[in-house]
């Protein structure tokens, strides 16, 4: 009997499921918020102020599509997820969209059934020393003690890439990001391995931080992005797109200080135009209003605007922009024309 | 005698002298020096060493405690400020507990509906009064007590007035229910119908009457949402609630389980020994993630209000053996005298078992609230911001990135004022309840 009535609820829920996963859009705009799933707290990326704003670069995301949807990047439910209850908040409705420095992986695509809908930093595991060490390369690296995260990526990237160049380690393993700080600060270990933008903000924190160094070997591909269930297309591409235009708008030069100019005296560049709804309507091909990139971008500024702002050479997390910077600079950050 | 005495000494004392006061090496602070520090040789060596090294503790923490920061806003200003005062060993960095404090107590709670959440403890230690100190209050309160949780809960959540008085008048229809049935049928037919007529009216009707009764007389305070409790106002709210179920339905589960009935019996049982057998932690995914997925989508099922009922679930287990342990510790007489006097189970139970086999379980049962009020902080890995989860939080912020041992020890003293207050009053109780015979 037990049985019976679980494997009812199972789909009746299913049932149910699917029917609001169908129409995203359509609950967001009945509901006049949009609930975006965050981190419970990482540096740069997001965390609450002390009044309680959310403010970050994921945030960041969180509000543009909010903006773009329904013109207000106040408009925002933010969901604290963890690493265990991300997933199930979003595959269960209770988020829209997850901003949660996710790695795009094969698994988390096909088998979780969640749709990436593009990369918004690309990060990868690297290494910290203390500069006494005198090492400058990951390759000298023969016999360290290594504080690793356990149950993660990095703990298995790291050992591929110590047996891959016939190196041994002693790893010590820590549960958090604050434990592994404090360990590695006492000497616990002579390495603390994890991904780059962590290791950079980590050391920020320290009391003198030239003393560390990061080592220039990137170990592991860390594509961060957000992502939306399957099954809604459509939403998909209001997600994906609106992540475009705030590339687009960094690479044609449209930020938060001049689009409401260049949106109410359009120029002759017939890209910037269509971005900001002066030309064609294609906020309209997917249910928005035309000037829904124009409000995107007005929500925080354009990519390089909100990089800069949360995590940029200027914050005390100070990253470089490397592999995030524009395709026209070197970097990997590229959105297709809208057209 | 007396002469023979007086001829063969020279002196005689005829008056007794006057008595002395005892020696200072043996009274007062020296003298409990002596006996309890420097009884021995190796008494007086495991003084000296221990006293050096709490001197020695206290010289190192004391100058870490007492930094100046209180002022500052972010680590790197503290830093500056210690490196302007010339220390070299750096100290606490305090301007986060001033910063973040309110935040800490009640999370993003709005802050100009501060008010509802202090009244509410205000009020609940006027509802705890008649039962804490039964001897010093008049028995009328008792009835607050009964209305707290309504009025409790209407403050912390805020909405209709109409929502808390639904809910009460459940209680009022079930008892008018099971008092006219219980006339006609056996006591636990009626008790069983009066459940249900209750939870007809909670799930069905009370939904109308409250929108219905919303429109005629709008009255509601502004409402609140679940996600934005946090901090103690977050712990403290789970962890009240939990103590305040727990110990009824603990007593009944224990009653249960000793219970001759073999359905009731195997149901105790098994609640106990299921609840009993599952890490609090595995409750808490499955009201936060499991709950979500069979639940369809859309519905409202409060977070927190699933939460509550995870942990008093979860305590009321505990509550039970605890109980349970009293019951058993009870004489046999104690049960045959009740029988003897014509008592029925229920009049048994109120007036001669249970005031002793609580009175005998009162280490345990306080204990077991302790144990539950800082389970609480289970709660941040479901991301609910109980004061762990904010200190989470709060060094994800860029300018408080760095910061441990401050927030740590701030939430540990609040802790620690708690679960003291709880464990003194424990105490208290047993030596106000001794009767001098166990």
């Amino acid at each position: 009997m037990n049985k019976t009535v679980f494997l009812g609820a199972l789909t009746v829920a299913g049932l149910a499921a699917g029917i609001a996963g169908a129409a995203t859009l359509d609950d967001v705009k009945a509901r006049g918020k949009l609930n975006c799933g965050v981190t419970t707290g990482l540096v740069g990326f997001a965390a609450p102020d002390a009044n309680g704003e959310w403010t970050g670069f994921d945030v960041g995301i969180c509000r543009a599509v909010a903006a773009a949807v329904l013109g207000d990047p106040k408009a925002v439910e933010f969901v604290p997820t963890t690493g265990k209850t991300r997933f199930t908040a979003l595959a269960s409705g209770e988020v829209d969209l997850l901003a949660r420095n996710t790695t795009w992986t094969f698994s988390r695509d096909v088998d979780l059934k969640f749709t990436f809908i593009g990369i918004n930093y690309y990060d990868g595991q690297g290494f910290m020393v203390p500069k006494a060490l005198g090492v400058s390369s990951a390759k000298e690296l023969d016999g360290a003690t290594v504080c690793i995260q356990t149950g993660t990526t990095t703990e298995l990237n790291l050992a591929d890439y110590f047996r891959k160049n016939n190196m041994n380690y002693e790893p010590v393993p820590i549960e958090t990001n604050a434990e592994a700080q404090q360990q590695f600060l006492a000497g616990a270990c002579d390495v603390y391995t994890t991904d780059a933008s962590g290791l950079a903000a980590t050391r920020a924190t320290f009391e003198n931080p030239a003393d560390y160094v990061l080592l220039p070997e990137i170990i592991s591909k860390e594509p961060l992005g957000p992502l939306v269930r399957h099954g809604d297309d459509e939403w998909a591409d209001i997600n994906m797109w609106t992540l475009n235009a705030l590339i687009s708008a960094e690479e044609l030069g449209v930020t938060s200080a001049n689009a409401a100019d260049m949106a109410a005296a359009p120029g002759n560049n017939p890209e910037i135009n269509r971005l900001l709804g002066t030309e064609g309507s294609l906020g309209a091909m997917f249910g928005l209003s035309d000037d829904w990139a124009k409000n995107a971008i007005l929500a925080g500024g354009n990519y390089g605007e909100l990089f800069e702002k949360n995590i940029g050479e200027n914050t005390p997390i100070g990253l470089a922009r490397g592999l995030n910077a524009q395709w026209t600079e070197g970097g990997l950050i590229y959105s297709p024309p809208f057209r | 005698m007396a002469d023979t005495h007086a001829e063969t000494v020279l002196f005689v004392r005829d008056t007794m002298l006057p008595q002395k006061e005892p020696p200072l090496s043996t009274v007062g602070p020296l003298g409990w020096a002596r006996g309890n520090l420097f009884s021995g040789w190796l008494n007086s060596i495991i003084t000296i060493v221990a006293f050096l090294f709490v001197v020695n503790l206290i010289a190192h923490l004391l100058p870490w405690f007492i930094s100046g920061t209180w002022n500052a806003n972010s680590l790197t200003d503290c830093r500056d400020m210690m490196a302007a005062a010339g220390r070299e060993q750096g100290g606490a960095c305090w301007g986060v507990i001033r910063e973040r404090w309110p935040q800490l107590m009640f999370g993003f709670y709005p802050s100009e509906l501060y008010w509802r959440p202090v009244l509410v403890l205000v009020l609940l230690f006027v509802a705890l009064a008649p039962i804490l100190f039964a001897d010093r209050t008049p028995t009328k309160m008792l009835g607050f007590t009964m209305l707290f949780p309504f009025i409790g809960a209407w403050l912390l959540w805020g909405g209709t007035i109409w929502n808390p008085i639904t809910a009460l008048l459940g209680f009022v229809i079930g008892y008018f229910v099971f008092t006219f049935l219980s006339r006609v049928v056996n006591a636990g037919i009626s008790l069983f119908l009066a459940a249900i007529a209750a939870f007809v009216w909670w799930s069905v009707l009370s939904g109308y009457v409250v929108s219905g009764l919303s429109a005629i007389a709008p009255l509601a305070i502004h409402s609140v949402q679940s996600r934005e409790f946090g901090g103690f106002l977050l712990s403290i709210t789970i962890g009240v609630t939990a103590i305040m179920f727990s110990l009824p339905i603990g007593i009944l589960l224990a009653l249960g389980r000793r219970s001759d009935l073999p359905l009731v019996k195997a149901l105790c049982v098994g609640f106990i020994e299921f609840i009993r057998g599952v890490p609090l932690i595995t409750l808490l995914f499955v009201a936060s993630t499991l709950l979500n997925i069979f639940l369809p989508p859309g519905t409202n099922f409060d977070i927190i209000l699933r939460v509550m009922i995870m942990t008093t679930l979860f305590a009321s287990a505990y509550m039970a053996e605890v109980v349970r342990g009293g019951l058993a510790a009870l004489g046999k007489g104690q049960y045959e005298g009740a029988d003897s006097l014509g008592l029925d189970y229920w009049q048994a139970q109120r007036l001669i078992v249970m005031p002793q086999a609580l009175k005998i379980s009162i280490p345990g049962i306080v204990s077991t609230f302790i144990g539950v009020f800082k389970d609480t902080t289970l709660v941040s890995i479901i991301s609910m911001f109980d004061p762990l989860g904010l200190a989470n939080a709060i060094r994800a912020d860029a300018n408080w990135n760095g910061i441990y041992w401050e927030l740590f020890i701030f939430i540990g003293a609040v802790f620690f004022i708690f679960c003291f207050s709880m464990s003194r009053y424990s105490m208290y109780l047993e030596r106000k309840l001794q009767t001098g015979h166990r």
